[in-house]
């Protein structure tokens, strides 16, 4: 986060150095595609605080809690892949998943399915590339998920 | 992009959900409060990070010139491109749903479909910020198989996606 807005600074202070003008035409157009995303971000934000309200962390914690098969890594991505919960949440989330016994299949396969694969961003993902290409890198990520949690309960026990 | 435009939440529907809120708050209406509260950190997680987001995208629309992106991330472009697009998506913030118009600027700069679908899957597995958070939970060898792993299938994926697409000369939507 410090960093994007160090980033952010050090390119807007070498842009204006650089040309005025120029840097005045960015602003527009950063403000405009900002402006353009906002209604369909408004609705995912908006999904996702009713969707985490139904469906809590502890509701999450029972789910997983006590499964380790086969099973428990699709119902992980299966949730992963519904919801969006930022990273900050995710990851104590998945630490309590591992207090409890999770395996790690379980949880690589929950927080990879998360940031990969977006059912709420869908609409989003649509509207800029498509029915097509949204649909198809939606289900190649799941298959990623899904083949790394597969490496993580080869991996299990014997490097990790 | 017209279909951005007519999104599920209409802002009526969007008054009544704040409105909802308020009036949960004031009652005591634990559901409502609940949701109020989740919107409110989530809302707070996005607006830290989308501006700077949009003024670099901003930036980089103005600055880099289409050549350069086409030479780099383009046909021309080869290995050096999948490198870029890890370095590029390591110090985002905010997950997929903003790097969805990042990915789309690149595009229309002339990056390859690949090179694309690469960047969308590095911001999903190679993002700076949530491996740090990542390993202080999960430990650093779960980070580094989960890395080591996540990489060249994306990259793999990525490529073979990508060229599929392109072999059947596929249009993005229409911009207005």
């Amino acid at each position: 986060m410090g960093f994007l807005y160090i980033l952010t600074v050090v390119a807007v202070i070498i842009s204006l150095i650089a040309n005025r003008q120029k840097t005045k035409k960015a602003f527009i157009v950063g403000s405009k595609m900002l402006w353009m995303i906002t209604p369909p971000f408004v609705s995912i934000l908006v999904s996702v605080s009713i969707l985490l309200h139904l469906m809590p962390n502890e509701m999450i914690v029972d789910y997983l809690g006590d499964s380790n098969s086969y099973f428990g890594v699709v119902v992980a991505s299966i949730i992963g892949s519904i919801t969006v919960i930022p990273g900050p949440i995710v990851y104590p989330l998945c630490g309590i998943l591992l207090e409890k016994g999770v395996s790690y299949s379980v949880i690589a396969a929950f927080s990879s399915s998360l940031m990969m694969v977006g059912v709420l961003s869908f609409p989003v993902e649509r509207a800029y590339f498509g029915n097509k290409f949204a649909l198809l890198r939606n289900i190649v990520s799941l298959f990623i998920t899904l083949v790394i949690a597969l490496i993580f309960s080869l991996a299990n026990g014997r490097i990790i | 992009m017209k279909s951005l435009k007519q999104f599920p939440l209409k802002p009526i529907l969007f008054v009544l959900f704040l409105i909802f809120i308020v009036i949960s708050f004031l009652i005591e209406f634990a559901p409502g409060v609940a949701v109020g509260k989740n919107f409110g950190l989530f809302s707070f997680q996005m607006v830290k990070v989308l501006p700077a987001i949009f003024i670099l995208i901003g930036l980089f629309d103005i600055w880099v010139k289409r050549e350069t992106i086409v030479k780099q991330l383009g046909e021309t472009g080869g290995i050096k491109s999948f490198l870029w697009v890890f370095i590029l998506a390591a110090p985002m913030a905010g997950g997929l749903l903003p790097a969805i118009p990042i990915a789309y600027t690149l595009y229309q700069k002339g990056a390859r479909l690949t090179v694309v679908l690469t960047f969308l899957g590095a911001v999903g597995v190679g993002r700076i910020p949530m491996i740090l958070f990542e390993s202080t939970f999960l430990g650093w060898k779960f980070s580094i198989i989960r890395i080591i792993a996540s990489i060249p299938l994306v990259v793999v994926t990525g490529i073979i996606l990508g060229r599929a697409l392109e072999k059947s000369d596929y249009k993005l939507p229409e911009r207005d």
